[in-house]
């Protein structure tokens, strides 16, 4: 497992030190309206303030172990039929994230203990938790930046299978009920001819393609959580990943804006900012669904 | 029980683009996965895919790239095979709406890659394989294909007359991980595994946990040979603390490694002096491990690799994925320092024995992706051949397990009488199964000989694997899954790296026996059938140690340097003793090697072995 991988490396520098230069030099994030760039700067700010604690925090950390309190649930096992928090400690070592500690607490202390995970870098989406009161990759989650204990929850308004693994069925739903795939039948004639898409066009998709269906900004979000049936934030950045990608027609565009815009649609949307707070690949979601918001307006005035 | 036409095992690139293939030919497909389809491991895959699209480029030239970085050990009908469909099935997923990266004038960008005459690499950023993977399950989702995730595929059922080359597969046993339950799925015509690579089988290593080898297991203990499985590509660009892939992209578009003293090893001591960072990826990984033994290595443990002279803006529209992971899983900016890497276990470039319409020797048994060997890689792939092999072969095993003509396959497969043996070999301990218990573990066998039909051979199957889950479950003490684990992956790391020698290879033997021996005292700790992920690690853990013994029996047979396999005791390419596959059957827990020689006939000319150099 990787958390025994983990060499005791003398020095390199302060790890907590990454992130901070996250987007200013970005020239994706320039091109944004500012609602993003005050809420990145936000993230900045909060991770600066994290950093300096962190730092304080860490020499005690480097011979100390971490406390994880993590939710226990299993609807078939007597005693964990009551839902109930169970204390780990666990030896910390530099680049500790949240899934290492979790793999190294079932692999020593409890076999039991149930997660999903799989890539361990943040591209298969299956570890989001409630980490300290928020959704959080397990795997992109440095201990060292968390304030102890540490406690691990399941995915909050999804219903909880075991341990931390909720059930994803309906997020899943939510998703496919965007109708989530290429239309465009008028395909280029000739052979290996491929569709045109200018670089600006890809550009504008860009940062919604990069959805790795981790349900963090749907477990956030207040409206979804109050109504079922609320597409929620990732289903509907995945229907403006097609409708601004220009190589789909016209017509079909308009076919999804009908969708996004049904009752459970993006007008559900308060602009409350959670899930673009909590989305572990920074994608404005908040900006997406304002943008279909006009989008849908505009198609429905030349309708008139 | 479940039933339907063909049942494709792993969504990952491969098994989602076989049922979309199945599907178009008329089939009732569906999908068994012990993830849910978008967490598979395709997702990590960053640098490209490798089409002859442009002018100046052919088909030709891609399978001759292939078959040099193969180390000529690739079989030339599956280079070729690729090197054909990889443009069509390129294009095919931009029409399916994949976010290449674009060029001015809107077509999609390639770029170069190691060991590439023609800059061939179709990429999306440097994330391409988690475009792919969301592009395929889109089709899947559209065509409405049955997908059965989180479950895990415990056996197949197969039935069991003395030779595999007779035997049938009629479905596969799995596991609801969510329940519990464990059922049947018959395959009227098909049954194609797509499970990926056996990483898990090292602890450093790029590869996701669920990377366990399962379906390689499942077939060779069914009886299909696996083919060549010494050839372990380790990437030269790991990140050190954590195995995370920083893609070749980042040479591709220019990157530079040093060593400690800021020297330019590649050229500076000569290990590539043409091509440099761009030499194919077994080349990079020895010379950096060797700058590092020899005392040239930063903190003696990795070197450096540096794109800040390629400018913010071109790092920024190409490769910004990779600052994420650099920042992220090494707590370093790449635009402002050189990142720290060292090789990883990355590729199997063995696997199951298939031909190049993805059949093995078992009549409906197929396998397509990394989890098979066509063979397209030989001794070694190159970067940007993994995702066109997995549209390619994956395509063409779905249209064949749905009855699709596709032609006679010209790769052979499956053990013949008049196949060379290995009969020479010094092993320290037996391989194969321990204490050969009287449920053999592969095929639903009750020895007879009788050929079992498909429901007998199915409810069998599901009978013996309720009963091992059962055994597990209510074993109250003994061996954990993780310990053993644990103990395999340290024993392959430290004996069947880059660089292998005889003693070490022996040493990894022993340790693997070693396992199998505490894996007949393992127990699942947790009682429940609930998401029991205890039982299913157990199930993975005993795949591990069959592909992994594999791994390590090839690596001791071939006494030469080809390709990503280098032995200290023979340190020179063999073509006359060698130019030949390895081949491991089960032989129902008594493993047997055997060689099959390569085919380097092509459709118009025969590939001359030739010194590889970069």
């Amino acid at each position: 497992m990787s958390t025994q991988e983990q060499q005791p490396e003398p020095e390199t520098e302060p790890e907590t030190e990454p992130e901070t230069q996250e987007s200013p030099a970005d020239p994706e994030m320039s091109g944004l309206a500012s609602p993003q760039q005050r809420r990145l700067q936000r993230k900045a700010a909060n991770l600066a303030e994290r950093e300096r604690q962190a730092a304080e925090d860490e020499s005690n950390l480097e011979e100390d172990t971490v406390h994880l309190k993590v939710f226990r649930f299993d609807p078939e096992v007597e005693d964990k039929q009551e839902p109930r928090f169970d204390d780990f400690h666990v030896p910390f070592e530099r680049g500790m994230t949240v899934l290492d500690a979790l793999i190294y607490a079932r692999d020593e202390y409890d076999s039991s203990l149930t997660f999903r995970h799989s890539c361990r870098q943040a591209i298969c989406g299956s570890d989001a938790f409630f980490v300290n009161g928020s959704q959080h990759l397990g795997c992109k989650t440095q201990i060292s930046e968390l304030e102890q204990p540490v406690r691990v929850e399941p995915l909050p308004h999804q219903e909880v299978v075991k341990d931390l693994v909720v059930d994803m069925e309906h997020f899943y739903e939510q998703m496919h009920a965007v109708e989530p795939y290429m239309q465009q039948e008028d395909l280029p004639e000739g052979e290996l001819e491929e569709m045109r898409q200018s670089r600006e066009n890809r550009e504008k998709i860009k940062m919604s393609t990069r959805c790795i269906w981790c349900a963090a900004c749907m477990s956030s979000c207040n409206i979804a959580a109050g109504d079922n049936q609320y597409l929620g934030p990732a289903a509907i950045n995945k229907a403006y990943r097609f409708a601004m990608d220009e190589r789909e027609d016209e017509e079909i565009k308009e076919h999804r804006l009908r969708i996004i815009e049904q009752e459970h649609g993006v007008w559900r949307c308060q602009t409350q900012f959670s899930c673009t707070e909590v989305c572990p690949k920074d994608i404005p979601l908040t900006e997406h669904i304002q943008e279909l918001k006009r989008e849908a307006v505009k198609k429905n005035l030349k309708f008139w | 029980m479940y039933e339907h036409d063909v049942i494709v095992v792993g969504a990952g690139g491969a098994g989602l683009r076989a049922a979309i293939a199945a599907h178009e030919a008329g089939a009732d497909v569906a999908m068994v996965t012990k993830l849910h389809p978008v967490r598979s491991h395709t997702g990590a895959a960053e640098g490209g895919i490798n089409a002859a699209l442009r002018e100046g480029d052919d088909w030709e030239l891609h399978a001759y790239d292939t078959m040099k970085g193969s180390d000529y050990l690739g079989d030339a009908p599956a280079i070729e095979t690729l090197a054909k469909d990889a443009p069509e099935d390129t294009i095919t997923l931009e029409h399916w709406g994949m976010p290449f990266s674009r060029e001015d004038d809107g077509t999609v960008s390639q770029r170069p890659f190691g060991g590439l005459s023609f800059p061939r690499t179709t990429y999306a950023g440097a994330e391409t394989g988690h475009h792919l993977l969301h592009v395929l399950y889109e089709q899947v989702v559209k065509r409405g294909i049955q997908v059965y995730d989180e479950w895990f595929v415990m056996n197949l059922a197969v039935s069991d007359e003395p030779d595999p080359n007779d035997r049938t597969c009629h479905g596969v046993v799995a596991y609801d991980v969510q329940s519990g339950k464990i059922d049947g799925f018959k395959a009227r015509n098909g049954v194609i595994i797509a499970t990926g690579g056996p990483g898990q089988a090292f602890d450093h290593t790029t590869n996701a946990v669920s990377c366990t080898g399962d379906g390689q297991a499942i077939a060779y203990r069914a009886g299909v040979p696996l083919e060549d499985m010494e050839f372990v590509q380790f990437h030269p660009t790991t990140l050190p603390s954590t195995g995370v892939l920083i893609s070749e992209g980042v040479r591709g578009e220019g990157g530079i490694l040093y060593n400690e003293k800021g020297e330019r090893f590649m050229f500076e001591h000569g290990y590539a002096n043409n091509d440099g960072e761009l030499a194919s990826r077994d080349v990079v990984s020895r010379a950096e491990l060797t700058e590092v033994n020899e005392g040239r290595g930063v903190e003696d443990e990795y070197v450096h690799l540096d794109m800040r002279h390629l400018g913010a803006e071109r790092i920024l529209d190409r490769l910004e994925n990779i600052l994420h992971l650099a920042e992220d899983f090494e707590g370093v900016d790449g635009l402002v320092e050189p990142m720290p890497v060292k090789p990883g276990q990355h590729y199997e470039m063995g696997g199951i024995e298939t031909d190049e319409n993805g059949k093995t020797c078992i009549d409906g048994l197929y396998a397509a992706g990394e989890c098979a060997c066509v063979s397209v890689h030989g001794a070694n792939r190159l970067g940007g051949n993994a995702l066109p092999e997995l549209v390619v072969f994956g395509k063409r095993a779905g249209y064949h397990a749905a009855g699709k003509d596709l032609g006679e396959a010209e790769i052979e497969t499956g053990y013949t009488s008049d196949v060379e043996e290995e009969t020479d070999v010094d092993l320290p301990v037996t391989p194969g199964e321990a204490g050969l218990d009287p449920n053999p573990e592969a095929v639903a066998t009750d020895g007879s000989g009788q050929a079992l039909d498909a429901e007998d051979a199915l409810e069998r199957a599901v009978e013996t694997e309720r009963a091992r889950t059962e055994r597990l479950i209510e074993k109250d003490d003994g061996v954990k899954h993780a310990d053993i684990r644990a103990k395999l992956q340290e024993a392959m790391t430290q004996n069947v790296n880059v660089f292998r020698e005889e003693q070490g290879l022996k040493k990894a033997l022993k340790a693997i026996r070693e396992c199998r021996e505490l894996y007949q005292d393992v127990y699942v700790q947790d009682p429940s059938r609930t998401f029991n992920t205890d039982l299913q690690m157990t199930y993975e853990t005993r795949n591990l140690i069959d592909v992994a013994e594999t791994i390590t029996l090839g690596a001791l047979v071939r006494n030469e340097f080809r390709g990503a396999h280098w032995r200290l005791e023979n340190q020179e390419r063999d073509d006359e003793n060698w130019l030949k596959h390895t081949l491991i059957s089960w032989n129902a827990g008594k493993p047997s090697i055997w060689y099959r020689p390569v085919i380097l006939e092509g459709e118009d000319k025969t590939y001359e072995p030739k010194v590889r150099s970069y």
